[in-house]
């Protein structure tokens, strides 16, 4: 490809390359992110490749194969969206492609059998999908869509074209003042105001002239969270032109991605698409023509959940330790290497093209006020669609869970939804309707946070819940701060005897005063958001705490030194497959007579309740 | 470093009572300058503060806007109230002490320092009876800041966080002057400085330092 060196020639590119788009080609999009790719999705795109290779089809009918990124439904991966046509084929193993080509894609046959069907009704394209329907993809709104390591490909779908029209027809204050009027938050955990940031910047070199640099936060390492690894492999692009807009706002020559280890795909995504966008004069030296310079480098987090706080960021970057340090002096002032630094989150750079294209107004009217733009959530735990989701700010929890999540995989309600990651806050059924967005999620104790979500069912019990979270943070803890380093194993301490039905109530107004101390006096907030989980479980399911210390009870049935295992009589046929697969040896009884469970060596691993068909294992 | 203006006071207050700061100066600076008292562990005048032990946390108040922040980093800001001895102060400082007791059992100044403040016993497990140590990184600020030779460190991280040498070896570098033990505040560094140094008595060649 030629090197751009005007807006006009990547106008003219982008024409050229939507036309080729519209010719309507037939095209085979795999989803390769990373739960499809889990599901063996690498081996249906060769198998794509190979089929039509060996097949030699003409040239108005072969297909282009494009390997994108996560389309969302993860749970029915492997996924394949056909072009033009709009079919969704789910679950797709290499065996069916063969069978794909011969009739979907020669003589565009439906082939039935691939469509996703829910209760009795099957889609034949993604948009009639309940999991779909209650969507709005901005952040995202390339993933799946192109192929990440072709920029040609996001050209066509617009990207740099907000870059080329800041560059043209707007001035730096235009570009922080459209932030600001958008609203738009910060999408990493703590929902600061990304325009308001800017400013201050902005403000910042000008009293102390020098460098200043813009810095991307894709650490993400909130257990079950990949909305920013979905982004950063799906479409790098929107990041870094989100990164191009505010250097260009802030003048600033040199930018910073700061990527976890264990996100490879994403850094490969990343490093591919920086040096074709370089290749082109899209970054780097005089970007466009324009005479501006700007460039990007990526650095690797070794995986330390804490440097994913700012300073910690920093230091990290800075070939320092990753240890948070006191904030009484704004990063936007001191940052990396004490200079003005912006710090924003994978999500919030995707936002920015899609503010600056079409403008800050028409941004702000999406969601509620005060949490303006949609949101991208990752869906885990106990519900049937477990994937990528992302909604207008201000949606009832409700939807998200159940219309778009499809509820729990069993009979009747959730029981809780973890929001905002392990220091966020546990949220009960009878709150389903909450709006979600940032002043209503902290109204009722928990927070927005980064956008993972835990979906909890009646097996679910909170205190272990809660002791499950302050272990992650415990073990991801610093170490620096003793409120935090010596705090979380203290709170851990009267949780664990709660689960093993020691403590008493006073207990429980104690564990309440220190979690206090931890907020109030932990450095970051690692250790000062850590008794979140804690503090809402104790709010909302308080006699679940009490079962526990009273009655020495666990009612969800987990808490091992508080249950028994019992076979019932009735139910039991004799069997025995239950004292076949026993590891204690405890399960006693004659063939086709109703066993038993010999109660003190029992070491209450489940083995049994899981195995039994005739669900004659019960547990109390 | 932060370039001062000396002549410039800033004007707030400390329970109550007005207080002025210079400019560059902490909450902890003032309130000794007034001779209020902070209790303060890993603060020394030699180094840089690092804000690890929350002891000296104090409450800033503006408005309806409150927030406990550590009185040894804190700068204070015109107009801004300090209490030294609020609710979530004393909360604070009593739980950072009973987690203490815990933690280094076996340090004299910390249980006259918790005693000072009503904190008796701890409910906490003891891990090692013998501990002194409260890893408040003085030490080691103390050996690379001042003395400038970095023989000790912190190893590892969070619950599994101590002091050592480098390679867990006594080390070389280390040139014996003791600021460590002197700025030690819970006498942990009296015990190890010869797991640090080694025996001096084998080393070779002129002084210490090699
Ligand atoms: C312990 C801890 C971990 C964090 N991890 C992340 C992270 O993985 N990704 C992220 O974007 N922000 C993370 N944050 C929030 C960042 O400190 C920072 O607020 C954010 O990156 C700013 O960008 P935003 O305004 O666009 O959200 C974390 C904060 C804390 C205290
Ligand atoms: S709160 Fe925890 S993670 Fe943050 S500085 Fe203190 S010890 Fe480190
Ligand atoms: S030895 Fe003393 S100075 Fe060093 S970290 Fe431990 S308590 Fe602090
Ligand atoms: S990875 Fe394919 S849909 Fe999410
Ligand atoms: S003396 Fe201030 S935090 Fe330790």
């Amino acid at each position: 490809m030629e090197r751009i060196t005007s807006i006009q020639q990547l106008e003219l590119l982008k024409n050229s390359l939507q036309k080729a788009k519209e010719s309507g080609r037939n095209v085979v999009r795999v989803c390769l992110g990373p739960g499809c790719r889990a599901q063996g999705a690498d081996k249906v795109a060769a198998a794509f490749r190979d089929t039509v290779r060996q097949q030699g089809l003409p040239v108005k009918i072969e297909p282009l194969i494009k390997e994108t990124g996560c389309h969302g439904f993860c749970k029915e991966g492997p996924l394949v969206t056909l072009v033009p046509s709009g079919l969704f084929y789910s679950r797709v193993k290499p065996e069916d492609v063969e069978e794909i080509v011969e009739k979907t894609i020669k003589k565009q046959e439906v082939i039935s059998r691939l469509l996703y069907s829910e209760n009795g009704t099957s889609y034949r394209t993604a948009n009639e999908i309940p999991f779909y329907k209650r969507q709005m993809k901005l952040a995202s709104r390339n993933v799946g869509d192109i192929d990440p390591l072709n920029i040609e490909d996001a050209i066509a779908n617009d990207a740099y074209q907000a870059a080329a029209k800041a560059f043209s027809s707007m001035s730096p204050d235009q570009v922080i003042k459209e932030v600001e009027i958008s609203g738009l938050r910060g999408r990493g955990g703590a929902g600061f105001p990304t325009g308001r940031k800017w400013r201050s910047a902005s403000n910042a070199v000008k009293k102390r002239p020098g460098p200043v640099y813009v810095v991307c936060n894709g650490d993400e390492g909130d257990p079950g969270a990949f909305m920013d690894c979905a982004i950063m492999e799906g479409d790098p692009h929107s990041v870094i032109e989100g990164m191009i807009i505010a250097a260009y706002a802030l003048d600033a020559r040199q930018g910073f991605i700061y990527v976890r280890e264990e996100y490879p795909f994403a850094i490969r995504n990343l490093t591919i698409a920086m040096d074709q966008a370089r290749s082109v004069g899209l970054l780097g030296k005089n970007i466009m023509g324009s005479g501006f310079d700007f460039d990007i480098r990526i650095n690797r987090g070794a995986g330390a959940y804490v440097c994913g706080e700012s300073t910690a960021l920093f230091l990290s970057i800075e070939g320092k330790p990753g240890e948070p340090r006191a904030k009484y002096i704004r990063s936007v002032e001191r940052g990396l290497w004490d200079r003005p630094t912006v710090l924003n989150n994978v999500e919030t750079w995707a936002n920015i093209p899609v503010i600056i294209e079409k403008g800050g107004e028409w941004f702000s009217k999406i969601g509620v006020p005060g949490s303006t733009g949609t949101k991208a959530f990752s869906l885990v735990g106990k519900v049937k669609n477990v994937g990528l989701v992302e909604v207008p700010m201000g949606v009832p929890l409700s939807t998200i869970v159940e219309e778009i999540g499809g509820g729990i995989p069993g009979k009747g309600a959730f029981k809780a939804v973890q929001t905002g990651g392990p220091s966020g806050g546990c949220i009960p059924y009878k709150l389903k309707d909450v709006s979600v967005d940032y002043d209503s999620l902290t109204k009722i104790g928990s927070i927005m946070g980064s956008g993972g979500m835990i979906v909890m069912d009646d097996k679910d019990c909170v205190v272990d819940v809660a002791r499950y979270f302050l272990r992650f943070l415990e073990e991801e803890s610093c170490g620096k701060c003793l409120p935090c380093r010596l705090g979380l194993e203290a709170m851990l301490e009267f949780l664990d005897n709660f689960t093993q039905g020691k403590g008493s109530l006073e207990d429980i107004e104690e564990l309440k005063s220190l979690a206090k101390a931890v907020q109030d006096g932990a450095l970051c907030a690692l250790g000062g958001s850590a008794p979140n989980p804690m503090l809402t479980t104790l709010e909302y399911f308080r006699e679940e705490y009490e079962a526990h210390i009273v009655d020495k009870r666990c009612p969800a049935g987990v808490c091992k030194a508080l249950i028994t295992y019992h076979i019932d009589p009735e139910a039991c046929t004799g069997c025995g497959l239950c004292a076949g697969i026993c590891p204690q040896s405890c399960i006693t009884g004659e063939e086709k007579s109703p066993h038993k469970i010999v109660q003190n060596a029992c070491n209450r691993c489940g083995l049994c309740m899981d195995l039994c068909k005739f669900s004659a294992i019960t547990v109390s | 470093m932060k370039e001062i203006d000396t002549k410039k006071l800033i004007n707030f207050s400390i329970n109550g009572t007005p207080a002025q700061a210079k400019e560059g100066w902490t909450v902890l600076d003032t309130a000794r300058n007034m001779g209020i008292h902070i209790p303060t562990l890993c603060h020394h005048e030699a180094v840089e503060p690092s804000g690890a032990c929350r002891l000296c946390v104090v409450e800033a108040r503006d408005g309806a806007w409150s927030k406990v922040v550590v009185s040894c980093m804190y700068p204070p800001y015109e107009g801004v109230e300090i209490l030294t001895d609020s609710e979530r102060v004393k909360n604070v400082r009593r739980w950072v002490l009973e987690m203490l007791l815990a933690q280094c059992p076996a340090s004299r100044e910390i249980k006259a320092l918790a005693a000072e403040y009503g904190v008796k016993s701890t409910r906490f497990r003891i891990k090692n009876p013998e501990e002194q140590c409260m890893l408040c990184g003085l030490c080691v600020r103390v050996c690379a800041e001042v003395v400038g030779v970095q023989a000790i460190s912190l190893g590892s991280r969070g619950v599994l966080k101590h002091v050592s040498t480098p390679y867990m070896v006594p080390n070389r570098a280390c040139i014996a002057c003791g600021s460590c033990v002197t700025v030690c505040p819970t006498g942990a560094m009296q015990a190890r400085l010869d797991k640090v140094r080694g025996d001096v008595s084998q080393r070779t060649g002129h002084g210490f330092a090699h």
